[in-house]
């Protein structure tokens, strides 16, 4: 069976910004129809790594090992293939990004911008409006201002923009932060929906696990820039094997579930700061409650931890035996 | 996070800036000999009947800068000067930047028809062409440099209400303000622990800028001999040249000290304003993390 | 007898209706949570129940005591109720340290007393332990979860009986908010704190509530024990949302979004959206649906023409 290119691949991906290591070594795969979730919270380098793939991070940024878009390097791009690969290839969906929008001009003319840059003027009108129906926003929205529609419908026409030009891959960045629940289930299932349809790749990035276990196949969790779990959504969340998904997933209780009813846990201290990371222990252990002694010596890389499953814990070690 | 204004951020900030620094240096020195002029230097020879020099005579070796019509020192009129024209610039800049702010603050915490009211003065005031108020007022009122002080700090406040009121304004729709008032605080409290020390920094960029206009504003009263006879300010130099003819009897000596003087300062308080305002109106805004 | 009770109460700005007619009690060391997408007037309840705002119509009630309308008394009132809000890095003043922070409080209503022993109280209280590590520190020093921690110190130092929190852990990281969470239930367990807290997170509500009360369009449309609204929901609103929380393969994903307060529909003001009338269940009602507005609840309930028809009783 002939293995197609993946859409993305990230191979041993790092990111400085100076001293400062915002991503510490990534590998993950995105094929055509596939939909990969990346979990994390701030300071983990969810969003350097999505901006990285189109080389959008700003100049003082070092990028390291490789970032593959259909197997080519972006690295080795020229600033002409960079820039037709840039929405037309890969599409990103910015986090905020119902303020992305410019508010002085109209919705059509901002969802046509991507198409005009990409050289097609024909039928620009029918696309805009093919893509707003797609997008279930109403056709009159066209002519009118972001300040007239509400947050819903901006984070819809942010998904409009994105797929105008049809491309292969789509990365959304915190979609649905600030959107209601309903509105989430909407936006999400859209999401879902539509890459589906042209057999796209979805690269979905989100502190929320419920919202990545919901739409999304595989799942990885980043924490310090690293990957610290990795596996098929629904199980990840369900079982998670790492302390930090753990916590992660706690957030998020499952409702009649008598274990969490009346029992908040949360972890002391807040996520790292890249820039105050320094030497050889795993990052997560500061906060960790099953922390060993060793876990403050020796660095921690991801291990096998199930079937298609991995985590970077020692204490996954011990009870793989046990683990389901 | 937000504004950094803690004493020792400023003072790293405008070290940073070569231009406040500069300024700054200037400042330094024009305010050090003004305030050992009497030290230094014998006020005596001000006086016009104890004149020594010839009349009008241009820089020699005893006078440095020429006499002038009276056959006084000019380089001791210019230094003397100094001191009024500083003083005056600073009193008449803190009595404007005292209306301002008091203003700016009434306006912007208790809006509704006060601040509609206020703002009206404001704008009233701003309209004014307060070079001719000021006059009017130095007419009307007994001479002196109190008037000088009255008449430019009452028409150039508008400026400091208005950054004030805007200021204000910004503070009260902070998250703390809410906090203060969900407390129980009342307005004095909002006012005197959050908005005032906020609104402060910027104030004190905008009085630097507000002395810097008030020096000019003198020397043009004083030049239009509106000023205290009694006293030698660089206006009244100016004036003085004029009226006796230095210019045409190409008496530069005369007109030259004054009129850098003025530059000079003026330029220095600007540039410490200018610094001032970059620190404490910082415009960058903290990066997204992850 | 309720602690503090919102009557009635019904907030209009022109023509936008954000709060409806809504009756809600809080008890003494009782957690409520007020839950409901944006635009469905908590927020609004909130603000009003902590004396911010005065209701148009109906009354809040403290200790079966109407809100004094006068700034003295208002202020007396504000130590009781006191408010946590969303942001704690806005809502703490940057150039101020911790001290001055959780002092301000006790500085406003000239609290006597030992200030430095009731700022330590109020920090222990609020899980800064030791007191002293963190009095001379600046927010931007602390962590997210520490800042909030800050914020609730400041409130317990006027010993209040009451807190209504509106999102308390939204801008805090997902792993943080248990810690939060824990908190106020560890308040209420030590010092009795009743609380109100608004948010639009069903496993928060899950979490720490007691009772949830339900609200869309300014009303509120199902109030019970938590447990009780949150696995057998009754209001086909709540069912929908629940659905939706848990992700599972049948959730029912409402279309459209609330309309604006300001054009509430006649009848329920759920009717457009709601999936019992368009999927047939309501078939019996569906007039009623339309055309008549269920009546307020005033204790626990669900404000539901079907669920009427279908127990037989109001």
């Amino acid at each position: 069976m002939a293995v197609a290119e993946p859409l993305l691949e990230f191979r041993g991906t790092t990111v400085h910004f100076g001293p400062v290591a915002a991503v510490r070594g990534v590998d993950l795969t995105v094929r055509a129809g596939e939909t990969l979730g990346v979990a994390g919270e701030s300071g983990s380098g969810k969003s350097t790594l999505a901006l990285s793939v189109l080389r959008l991070l700003p100049r003082t940024a070092t990028v390291g090992g490789q970032v593959l878009l259909g197997g080519a390097d972006v690295a080795g791009l020229s600033w002409g293939q960079l820039r037709a690969v840039r929405w037309a290839g890969t599409a990103i969906v910015f986090q905020g990004a119902m303020h992305a929008l410019n508010p002085v001009r109209r919705i059509a003319d901002q969802i046509a911008e991507p198409i005009l840059l990409h050289g097609s003027d024909r039928d620009v009108d029918g696309r805009v409006h093919r893509l707003l129906d797609q997008v279930g926003v109403p056709a009159r929205a066209a002519r009118a201002y972001p300040h007239e529609l509400s947050g819903g419908q901006r984070q819809r026409v942010m998904i409009a923009m994105a797929l105008a030009c049809d491309p292969d891959l789509v990365i959304a960045d915190e979609p649905t932060t600030a959107l209601d629940v309903m509105v989430q289930a909407q936006v999400l299932d859209l999401l879902a929906a539509l890459v589906a349809d042209r057999a796209a790749g979805l690269l979905l990035i989100s502190h929320d696990l419920s919202v990545l276990a919901g739409t999304c196949q595989r799942l990885a969790v980043m924490y310090a820039g690293r990957i610290v779990e990795h596996g098929p959504a629904r199980d990840v969340v369900d079982h998670p094997t790492h302390p930090y998904t753990q916590a992660l997933a706690a957030a998020h209780p499952k409702i009649g579930d008598p274990a969490s009813r009346l029992a908040p846990h949360g972890l002391p201290g807040d996520p790292p700061d890249p820039t105050d990371l320094l030497g050889l222990r795993c990052p997560f252990q500061p906060r960790c409650a099953a922390a060993r002694p060793d876990c403050a010596t020796a660095d921690v890389t991801l291990r096998p931890a199930g079937e298609h499953r991995q985590a970077a814990c020692v204490l996954v070690d011990r009870s793989l035996g046990a683990h389901r | 996070m937000t504004a950094l204004d803690t004493r020792p951020g400023v003072w790293r900030a405008v070290r940073g800036n070569r231009a406040g620094l500069a300024g700054l240096v200037i400042l330094a020195v024009v305010v050090a000999l003004a305030l050992l002029a009497p030290v230094l230097t014998d006020p005596v020879a001000l006086d016009v009947t104890r004149a020594t020099g010839a009349r009008l005579a241009p820089p020699n070796g005893r006078f440095w800068l020429g006499t002038d019509e009276s056959g006084r020192s000019v380089l001791l009129l210019t230094w003397w000067g100094a001191r009024i024209s500083l003083l005056v610039g600073l009193a008449a800049a803190a009595l404007s930047v005292v209306i301002g702010t008091v203003v700016g603050l009434v306006a912007g915490q208790f809006g509704g028809w006060v601040a509609a009211v206020l703002m009206r003065a404001t704008d009233f005031f701003l309209v004014l062409p307060a070079l001719v108020l000021a006059i009017a007022l130095s007419t009307v009122l007994t001479r002196g440099l109190g008037t000088i002080v009255l008449a430019i700090g009452v028409t150039s406040w508008p400026t400091t209400a208005r950054i004030v009121r805007a200021q204000t304004l910004t503070i009260r729709t902070r998250g703390y303000v809410d906090r203060a008032v969900a407390l129980g605080g009342g307005h004095w409290h909002v006012i005197s622990k959050h908005v005032l020390p906020a609104v402060l920094p910027l104030v004190l960029a905008n009085t630097t800028l507000n002395v810097a206009g008030a020096i000019i504003a003198e020397s043009t009263l004083s030049f239009l001999g509106l000023g205290d006879p009694t006293q030698v300010s660089w206006g009244s130099m100016l004036n003085a040249a004029w009226t006796n003819g230095a210019v045409t009897a190409g008496a530069w000596w005369y007109l030259l000290p004054p009129g850098i003087g003025i530059v000079v300062v003026v330029l220095a308080f600007t540039l410490c304003g200018r610094a001032l305002e970059a620190v404490v109106l910082p415009t960058r805004r903290g990066g997204g993390r992850g | 007898m309720s602690l503090l009770r919102a009557d009635d109460v019904a907030i209009r700005y022109g023509p936008v209706r954000a709060v409806d007619g809504v009756t809600l009690d809080v008890a003494e060391g009782e957690i409520v949570a007020l839950v409901g997408e944006s635009g469905c007037g908590k927020t609004t309840l909130a603000t009003t129940l902590l004396g911010l705002r005065r209701p148009d119509t109906g009354r809040v009630l403290f200790d079966g005591v109407p809100l004094p309308t006068g700034g003295r008394g208002l202020r007396r009132y504000r130590r009781q109720v006191q408010w946590v809000p969303q942001d704690p890095t806005g809502a703490l003043n940057p150039r101020h340290t911790v001290y001055q922070a959780v002092a301000e409080g006790l500085r406003v209503h000239r609290i006597g007393g030992d200030e430095p022993t009731q700022v330590r109280e109020a920090l222990a209280h609020a899980g800064l332990r030791p007191a002293d590590r963190y009095l001379a520190k600046l927010p931007g020093e602390l962590s997210g979860g520490q800042r909030q921690r800050v914020v609730i110190a400041g409130a317990l130092a006027l010993s209040p009986r009451v807190l209504v929190a509106d999102e308390p852990v939204a801008s805090l990281d997902a792993s943080v908010r248990g810690e939060i969470l824990a908190l106020l239930l560890r308040l209420r367990a030590d010092l009795g704190l009743a609380a109100v807290v608004v948010t639009h997170d069903l496993g928060l509500a899950w979490h720490i509530a007691d009772r949830v009360a339900v609200m869309y369009l300014g009303r509120i449309v199902e109030l019970g024990p938590a447990a009780d609204v949150l696995t057998a929901p009754r209001h086909p609103y709540t069912r929908a949302l629940l659905s939706v929380v848990d992700g599972s393969r049948d959730r029912v994903v409402l279309p459209g979004e609330p309309p604006d307060a300001a054009r509430v529909p006649g009848g329920c003001r759920f009717h457009p959206r709601c999936p019992a009338l368009a999927g047939g269940t309501a078939r019996a009602v569906a007039h009623r649906c339309r055309g008549v507005d269920p009546v307020p609840l005033t204790g626990a309930g669900v404000a539901c023409h079907l669920r009427e028809a279908l127990t037989g009783s109001g």
